[in-house]
């Protein structure tokens, strides 16, 4: 039996899924008219009457539109910013109503390469279109317009989250009232674009990848998505964080084996991380959504002149960065600060300290949410929302 | 960077009484007006101002925890200094642009000056005033750097690198062709003296002065 039998017969995930792009087409930017597709998306809270109470919350490359749910459907875990949304949270869904959508190209249940192509009855595959970030926004503002919402009361994301927020932010400025982008950049370094290279590189070279038709093949190359995710995960830690959690400590055992067994705990956990990453997440999503993030560049239509990405712009910003992120830096942070000062926006740039890497926007990091507390509350009082 | 001005009574974060020497900055600022707000601090005066002056302010503060700090009373603060990061601001983006206690700290204290008065219409500067009778009186009689509840960190360690008198910044003003609106000088707990503010008395009597320059 075919996987791609199985991908039809799967059950449905839970939440919400809106059909759009049925009378106008999505246009990516790669040119292709894409529809009609799919979103998957979870909502949190009320939608009150003026529709002026919606925060929409943009995922990482590996997140999915669970963000505050008590159990995901796939890993049995709490969504991945229960620290941050939820009743009586930062973002507090008592208070907000808060939107995720699973982006276009992903694997939980918006249209992706793993989704079945209308036009031949087989998974997408290597078919599916290249996406942009700005095509994950435009599919986003979409199911806002679904959703009857003129003005997002604020856009908020970590990581490729952070590129979503700047996105909506230079394309529809006047659809935001607040932005914060956390741990992000303008535009993907060649060094994170290496180390997506060698991730999907990993993939493609998995026999089991079978030229992206592994569905149909009824295969799935977890070798290859394995390694790709602990390659990532190391660059979204820290070496400090990373010599705090493991040093050299061995593994359940008392003396190196002279073998290439996981000796190390390190290893143990990063094969533990790859391990479980492939459960949940479609290859060949991953490429597409790696992809993306490395096309991303909002200064490149402005010839490398970011303020202009943001010129009469009234939406108010927070700009987040983390000490030891190496893959989205202070530096990163700031310029996008700049070029947002440049064009005369309201904003706020905080360097969070702390050494746990890239990943601390996800984490129990009391100044980060002192800040963004701060932040989404002042910006409350400015829209009027009590 | 504040360390000019002894705050030993910490001041919630919404009591709408500020420090002395920040009242008088405040009483020169027009209501619904855009301020800039460099070397903000704890956002005492820039919340101050946003609460019962409604400007739209902004600020720009050197330590990590003035911002956050800021941030979190929802301030629209950035991390930056005086020296560096006002270039990128537009010109007359702000009615008033603030250097309060700062400038003695900043690397070229005439460049920041001059970005002062290209960025807002009109600059607020106030600084420690070095021809005060005390300073004199350690550096003549003691024949040490003057140190006292205002200047209270040791030479070695104080950020403050440029120090002048009221004298000097008026020649400096005046060689840089910019109109002293208004001039102060403050006592040590940042009260106005009622004296002519430009003058070989005021420099000597004068702990702190406060100028209002426009081009």
């Amino acid at each position: 039996m075919s996987t791609a039998t199985n991908t039809q017969k799967r059950p449905p995930l839970p939440g919400h899924h809106m059909v759009l792009g049925e009378t106008e087409k999505l246009r990516l930017d790669s040119g292709v008219e894409f529809g009609p597709f799919t979103l998957a998306y979870q909502t949190y809270g009320e939608l009150n009457a003026d529709k002026s109470n919606a925060i929409l919350v943009c995922h990482a490359l590996t997140g999915d539109q669970y963000v505050a749910d008590d159990v995901h459907p796939i890993t049995g875990k709490e969504g991945w910013w229960s620290e941050i949304v939820g009743p009586a949270k930062i973002i507090d869904t008592d208070k907000y109503f808060v939107i995720c959508s699973n982006v276009i190209g992903g694997c939980l249940g918006s249209t992706g390469p793993k989704e079945i192509n209308p036009e031949t009855g087989k998974p997408w595959g290597l078919d599916f279109p290249v996406i942009t970030i700005a095509d994950m926004v435009r599919a986003q503002t979409m199911l806002i317009d679904a959703l009857g919402i003129d003005m997002l009361f604020a856009v908020i994301g970590g990581s490729m989250g952070g590129m979503q927020v700047l996105e909506w932010c230079k394309s529809y400025p006047e659809r935001v009232y607040a932005a914060a982008p956390i741990a992000t950049s303008f535009r993907h370094s060649a060094q994170n674009i290496a180390f997506h290279e060698v991730g999907r590189q990993a993939v493609m070279a998995d026999p089991d990848w079978c030229g992206g038709n592994y569905l149909l093949e009824g295969k799935k190359p977890s070798r290859g998505l394995a390694v790709a995710r602990m390659t990532a995960h190391i660059t979204y830690l820290s070496q400090p964080a990373l010599h705090r959690k493991f040093g050299r400590k061995l593994q359940n055992r008392g003396a190196i084996t002279y073998s290439f067994d996981n000796d190390f705990q390190i290893e143990s956990y990063l094969r533990h991380q790859g391990k479980s990453f492939v459960d949940r997440f479609d290859a060949n999503s991953y490429l597409y959504i790696t992809r993306a993030m490395d096309y991303f560049d909002l200064s490149l239509e402005y010839d490398g002149r970011l303020a202009e990405a943001f010129q009469g712009c009234k939406t108010r910003f927070c700009v987040v960065s983390f000490s030891s992120d190496w893959c989205f830096t202070t530096a990163e942070s700031r310029i996008v600060a700049h070029a947002l000062n440049a064009a005369s926006c309201n904003v706020s740039c905080v360097e969070i300290e702390s050494d746990k890497g890239h990943d601390a926007f996800l984490l129990d990091e009391p100044d980060f949410h002192m800040v963004l507390s701060g932040f989404i509350e002042g910006a409350a009082e400015g829209r009027g929302l009590k | 960077m504040d360390e000019t001005i002894s705050n030993s009574t910490a001041i919630p974060a919404h009591s709408d009484r500020i420090r002395v020497d920040l009242q008088l900055i405040a009483d020169m600022i027009e209501p619904g007006t855009r301020v800039l707000d460099i070397g903000c601090g704890d956002g005492e005066l820039l919340g101050y101002l946003t609460r019962t002056k409604k400007v739209d302010g902004r600020g720009l503060e050197l330590s990590n925890e003035g911002v956050r700090n800021c941030v979190a009373q929802g301030l629209p603060v950035m991390q930056g200094d005086a020296d560096r990061d006002l270039a990128d601001y537009p010109d007359g983006a702000f009615d008033y642009a603030i250097l309060s206690q700062t400038l003695q700290a900043t690397q070229r204290p005439k460049e920041v000056l001059s970005e002062l008065l290209r960025i807002g219409k009109q600059a607020i500067v106030s600084f420690p005033n070095f021809g005060h009778w005390r300073a004199r009186f350690d550096l003549m009689f003691r024949g040490r750097m003057p140190q006292n509840p205002n200047l209270p960190i040791m030479w070695y360690e104080t950020p403050n690198i440029h120090f002048c008198t009221v004298l000097d910044f008026v020649a400096l003003c005046k060689e840089m062709d910019l109109t002293i609106e208004r001039s102060m000088v403050l006592n040590e707990s940042g009260s106005k003296l009622s004296l002519g503010s430009q003058t070989r008395f005021s420099n000597f009597l004068g702990n702190q002065a406060l100028f209002m320059l426009s081009k």
